[in-house]
């Protein structure tokens, strides 16, 4: 399908240099989540967003933060992080801490703010993806010009439910953009052995949506498709369906150690030329933007912020067991005790 | 004297009046619109909400035939302020939502620690209605009261569900409404008041008695009833106790009535085994050990899913026979 929204935007130098700051701190911040898991610091269920900054990056800065909605799946430290929210709870929230943005009680998979628009962080794979929807519904029914950023992976898009939604999103004109971020696998079984076409995109095509593919791995043209996208779904206030093209260089979760059950070593090398940190890196160089000297020092300020972070969030007490039937509900608790 | 109308008509007037009052309560379902709903609940309301000829009325919205989809539309619609009120054909269509319902909606506000709210009330007719067999016969009332983050009613008289169903569509949490389709055309009197409500979380005395409580929910209320007439003929004073809310249970007016009556018989529609009155009858039985002359004896739904032929329907179903003969093994 042809791309009907114009692109026009322009990024300045301070831009580039912003983004390359806030995917390197997305990057650190993971890696530091992976040690926090083989400490054992962290538990569950833990998915990294390592290779794939560049979606968040891209998209997150493309909306009206704190006013537009946005949703996603158990991979969602960075949205959390790059729609603002404090990196120290995040961290604390994926170590079941207090301090953490949901007290401890969601984990890395369900990590909310909802006063910077993000609703989560949800575990059920394309489960999410109808309350996304909803939260367009909302924004539609009260006439507001919001837009919802519906995120979902790869593996999401068989399920009969994100059909369902898609059906209802285009008949009922909902402003919600689904994102699919295809980093090629469900957990561990390839796009050609869950996808009977690869080619995602084209699922909004029958429910009357417009659909498109784009690349994720170049934050910069990741970003003026976002706000060429994004600008096209306020003004017309209709759904959008768009695979962005990725890739992860680490396991599904921290749990998947073994990488080479569905992929090769060669594959992962591969991927790591098309990296959008290292990418985004060599244009600032060229581009004069910024020295080499100035990138080093950026990179040891992102490296020692991460750090601080991860030791801040480790100084938040754990929970403490009377807040356990805190906030099943507003109002009481269900019958107490074993 | 108040209004007299049916219990299917004092569904609508509430869901008309919370609607009037409240511009963010909607409800949406298959068929509820312009065909007028399948159980006729939402008769005439698209024209009072809306325009038939509007390709979609966000109001009174006509979904299609996607209950997980529109389950999980609703939840969201909630978590960003809507008060959504989702009509089930029947709650057996509801089991294709649970996956939404029990994972999501009743995980919302816990999950997020108490920062998102989710005021949705999901209502349909449970329980066998005619003849309609195996599929679309379940009682569901049990499965969501086993889940915390529910709210699970089942009101079994006219001024009841009206009150209570006000109460569900301003409740900040997710409340699941049993009606059973066999109460739909009966008739009972609403209060005059305006402002009537009925609080979630209270049971009811229906009819008080000395001897024997006989604790049930939604149309067992009525089966139990008239149990209790039966049962008076033959100098046994039964008090019927109307549990209307599953979850929150209140299980001190329960317990007052077992205290006084020492032995209880525990009715519903559900199977028998592992139905939500076996665990009102655990709970007596562990709570008022001491007060109980009797083992708690459970009345329930034959363990079959539900037959078509009307001969064999009927004996599925308990009776005010069946609470009857349950009574005479323990008195």
């Amino acid at each position: 399908m042809a791309n009907i929204a114009e692109e026009s935007l322009t990024l300045s130098p301070a831009d580039l240099k912003a983004y390359y700051r806030e995917m390197l701190f997305v990057r650190r911040f993971e890696e530091h989540c992976n040690t926090a898991y083989r400490k054992g610091l962290a538990g569950g269920y833990m998915h990294t967003y390592i290779g794939m900054e560049a979606l968040a990056t891209g998209w997150l800065n493309s909306i009206r933060k704190g006013y537009d909605y946005v949703i996603t799946a158990y991979r969602d430290h960075a949205h959390a992080i790059v729609l603002g929210t404090d990196p120290v709870a995040v961290m604390a929230e994926i170590i079941g801490r207090k301090g953490g943005t949901a007290g401890g009680k969601g984990g890395s998979m369900h990590i909310y703010d909802p006063k910077n628009g993000f609703f989560g962080g949800w575990g059920i794979v394309g489960g999410h993806i109808p309350l996304g929807a909803g939260l367009a519904f909302a924004s539609r029914y009260r006439n507001e010009d919001r837009v919802t950023l519906n995120f979902m992976g790869d593996g999401a898009s068989n399920q009969g439910v994100v059909f369902e939604t898609l059906n209802m999103a285009s008949l009922w004109d909902l402003p919600c953009i689904f994102i699919i971020e295809n980093n090629e696998f469900a957990m561990g079984t390839r796009l050609e052995y869950h996808a009977a076409d690869k080619e995602l995109w084209k699922r909004g095509l029958p429910f009357n949506i417009q659909s498109e593919r784009i690349d994720g791995m170049d934050v910069v043209q990741m970003r003026k498709d976002a706000q060429r996208i994004v600008d096209w779904v306020r003004e017309n206030q209709r759904p959008y369906f768009v695979e962005v093209m990725t890739y992860r260089y680490s396991g599904h979760g921290a749990a998947d150690q073994d990488r080479q059950l569905y992929r090769t070593k060669e594959e992962e090398a591969e991927a790591m030329q098309r990296d959008p940190i290292a990418r985004l890196r060599a244009q600032l160089i060229e581009q004069n933007i910024m020295s080499e000297e100035a990138l080093e020092a950026m990179e040891l300020e992102v490296e020692e912020e991460a750090a601080q972070v991860m030791a801040k969030a480790e100084e938040s007490p754990f929970p403490d067991p009377s807040e356990v039937y805190d906030n099943i509900y507003t109002d009481m608790t269900p019958e107490q005790g074993h | 004297m108040g209004l007299e109308m049916t219990y299917r008509d004092a569904l609508q007037k509430a869901i008309v009046d919370e609607m009037e009052r409240d511009e963010n309560v909607l409800i949406m379902g298959e068929d509820i619109g312009r065909y007028q709903g399948t159980f006729k609940v939402t008769r005439g309301m698209v024209e009072k909400f809306g325009d038939r000829q509007n390709r979609y009325n966000l109001r009174i919205l006509d979904t299609p035939i996607t209950e997980a989809g529109f389950a999980g539309i609703a939840t969201g619609a909630a978590m960003a302020g809507l008060r959504p009120i989702v009509e089930f054909m029947t709650m057996s269509f509801s089991i294709l939502a649970m996956d939404q319902i029990i994972n999501h909606t009743a995980k919302v506000h816990y999950m997020t620690n108490g920062e998102v709210k989710c005021p949705i009330v999901f209502r349909g007719p449970g329980g066998a209605a005619k003849q309609l067999s195996a599929q679309h016969s379940h009682s569901m009332e049990g499965w969501y009261a086993h889940c915390p983050g529910l709210k699970v009613v089942a009101p079994s008289t006219v001024a009841d569900v009206y009150g209570i169903l006000r109460t569900a569509v301003r409740d900040d949490n997710p409340v699941i409404v049993y009606e059973n389709p066999g109460l739909y055309a009966m008739k009972g009197e609403l209060p005059e008041d305006p402002d009537f409500t009925v609080p979630i979380g209270k049971a009811q005395i229906l009819r008080e008695g000395t001897d024997i409580s006989l604790v049930g929910y939604s149309r067992m209320t009525h089966i139990n009833l008239a149990a209790a007439e039966l049962l008076a003929k033959d100098g046994i004073s039964a008090e019927v106790v109307d549990v209307r809310s599953l979850l929150p249970l209140d299980t001190e007016t329960i317990y007052a009535s077992v205290r006084k009556t020492h032995r209880a018989v525990m009715v519903y529609e559900d199977w028998r085994s592992g139905g939500f009155g076996a665990e009102i009858a655990a709970r007596i039985g562990e709570d008022c050990f001491d007060d109980l002359d009797a083992p708690v004896v459970r009345v329930g739904g034959l363990n079959v899913p539900m037959p078509y032929a009307r001969v064999l329907e009927l004996q599925c179903i308990p009776d005010e026979n069946d609470v009857v003969a349950a009574v005479r093994k323990i008195s």
